[in-house]
């Protein structure tokens, strides 16, 4: 990238366009917070429906003072990272031993598809019955909905991985772990990535049901118990967590994708 | 005729030359795909060294006999022999190290180049190697010409490059046959004589057996000592090219035989 040297007033220039461009896709949610906490302090917003902006930040600031907003972020986050390494786990192992071989298609196939159309969430009453408001029932919810995504993608990833680079590999001797290792899993990892983003986003909202149905602790249960108590402070102050959880979510698994497939193109970080 | 397969990688070119190539005969082979007879009982001999040109028109079985040399296609019928190995050569595709247990190394150079998207220039050319052997894998790099690129991505690559790094990918293993399925097919006109020249020239200096399957008579020509055509599955013609190396396409000589393989070619073609 030989690129001329810049003027000092071509640089500021350059840098103004890259901050306007960075600050605009922040315009709208700033103008609707201004609206919004002018409607509370206007008394159009009654704080029994929705507190101020002003409400929701004091409120954050008193939780987490006093320890208790992070026991629960604390709580909820290990839940939802155990159930996706438990499910996601299970998923990818399964769509690797279907996908690679035909025995373990016909055995196992038709039975995941059928499960797969239960919602997972439909199966709370049940969870309850079996594993009560304990940890092993939001385990177990979040582990089964994550599960299928990376199932399935997984699956995908490898059935379609090119042809003519597994031959290439198979004239080159490469059989069993190498041949995976080399092709395979390389090959089908951008379809592996788009299961993991998407279980990433499904484990939050699985998450999220089971707590505020069930259980004794974590942002579900924060956010529900506040409603006991009419808090809507609190209860935002939940409810905007999940969204921040559910985006660095997000974000690390957009990180992972543009560090292993920084080999394509389509994934290559514009400089 | 003796054939010795070495497993040393460090012979230098004089010694590699004319005991590096095997002989290739392919007996009888039949083959079908769902039906449609693609080769009928087809013979061919290689000697061990030559380098053998197949021309002929699309899906006249060319790269399906290609294939079978290297095991990717089984034929319901006949044998192909590589080196003293007979009816091994399926196996030696999905044996590790073929080198190591006598049988001749075979390598393939596709029409498309088929890198490994995910691995670097170098480890593409490494592929299937142990470490070890990254300096002879830079050394091959060198020779076609893209030693400054080990580090890239083949993304980054245009076509030619691609096939150069495809090339190296081959060579790399000291191959006693190649097999080129039309590798040029896809490229520029000018990048094609580079690229055939950069063949010609490694095959000289190494001495391997050579089958290039082509849709172009001149390259077919340029390169090969034998020219054959393969017509409604048998061969059709089978002719020894004895223009003295480097050959010039202008010459009288290469124009009259290409003249005479095309005029051939054409022959069959519906009126219209």
């Amino acid at each position: 990238m030989n690129q001329r040297e810049k003027s000092p007033a071509e640089k500021t220039k350059l840098r103004a366009s890259l901050l306007a461009k960075q600050s605009f896709p922040w315009v709208v949610p700033i103008a609707l917070l201004i609206i919004w906490q002018w409607a509370s302090s206007a008394g159009i917003l009654p704080s029994r429906f929705l507190p101020s902006p002003r409400a929701v930040v004091s409120s954050f600031i008193q939780l987490s003072a006093s320890g208790e907003l992070w026991m629960h972020v604390r709580v909820s986050t290990l839940r939802a990272l155990s159930g996706f390494v438990i499910g996601g786990g299970i998923g990818l192992l399964l769509g690797l031993l279907t996908a690679s071989m035909y025995w373990a298609e016909i055995l196992l196939d038709t039975t995941i598809q059928m499960v797969r159309n239960i919602p997972p969430l439909a199966l709370i009453p049940l969870v309850i019955l079996w594993f009560g408001i304990d940890e092993s029932a939001k385990l177990f919810l979040v582990a089964l909905g994550v599960f299928f995504p990376v199932y399935i993608n997984t699956f995908h990833g490898i059935r379609s991985v090119d042809r003519g680079l597994l031959e290439m590999g198979r004239t080159y001797g490469l059989s069993g772990w190498p041949l995976y290792r080399e092709i395979i899993l390389p090959g089908a990892l951008p379809s592996i990535l788009v299961g993991v983003r998407f279980s990433l986003g499904l484990m939050w909202v699985i998450l999220i049901v089971a707590e505020t149905i069930s259980a004794r602790s974590g942002i579900g249960y924060m956010t529900m118990n506040a409603r006991e108590f009419m808090q809507t402070d609190v209860m935002v102050v939940g409810i905007l967590l999940y969204a921040i959880l559910g985006k660095l979510a997000d974000l690390l698994a957009k990180g992972l994708e543009r560090y292993w497939l920084r080999w394509n193109p389509a994934y290559q970080t514009a400089q | 005729m003796p054939v010795t397969f070495s497993s040393s990688a460090t012979k230098n070119a004089a010694e590699q030359f004319c005991s590096r190539g095997v002989s290739v005969r392919i007996k009888n082979v039949s083959i079908a795909f769902a039906g449609r007879t693609v080769l009928e009982n087809f013979d061919i001999e290689i000697s061990a060294g030559e380098f053998v040109a197949i021309v002929g028109r699309s899906g006249c079985g060319k790269s399906t006999l290609l294939r079978s040399v290297v095991g990717l296609e089984t034929p319901q019928s006949g044998n192909i022999t590589v080196g003293n190995v007979a009816d091994s050569v399926a196996k030696n595709v999905t044996k590790n190290g073929a080198k190591n247990n006598g049988k001749p190394d075979i390598r393939v150079m596709f029409q498309d180049s088929r890198l490994l998207p995910w691995r670097r220039i170098l480890p593409n050319v490494m592929l299937g190697l142990e470490a070890a052997l990254i300096p002879q894998a830079r050394k091959v790099l060198a020779q076609v010409g893209l030693e400054e690129r080990a580090n890239d991505w083949p993304a980054t690559l245009s076509g030619g490059q691609r096939q150069r790094v495809a090339l190296a990918r081959a060579l790399v293993h000291d191959p006693n046959l190649l097999l080129l399925d039309e590798p040029l097919g896809s490229l520029d006109a000018l990048t094609r004589i580079e690229m055939q020249q950069l063949i010609e020239d490694i095959w000289l200096s190494r001495g391997f057996t050579g089958m290039l399957v082509t849709h172009d008579v001149a390259e077919a020509i340029s390169l090969a000592d034998r020219v054959i055509l393969i017509e409604g599955g048998r061969v059709a013609l089978d002719e020894v090219v004895n223009i003295p190396r480097p050959r010039t396409r202008g010459s009288v000589r290469f124009a009259a035989l290409e003249e005479r393989i095309l005029g051939r070619v054409l022959q069959r073609r519906p009126a219209f």
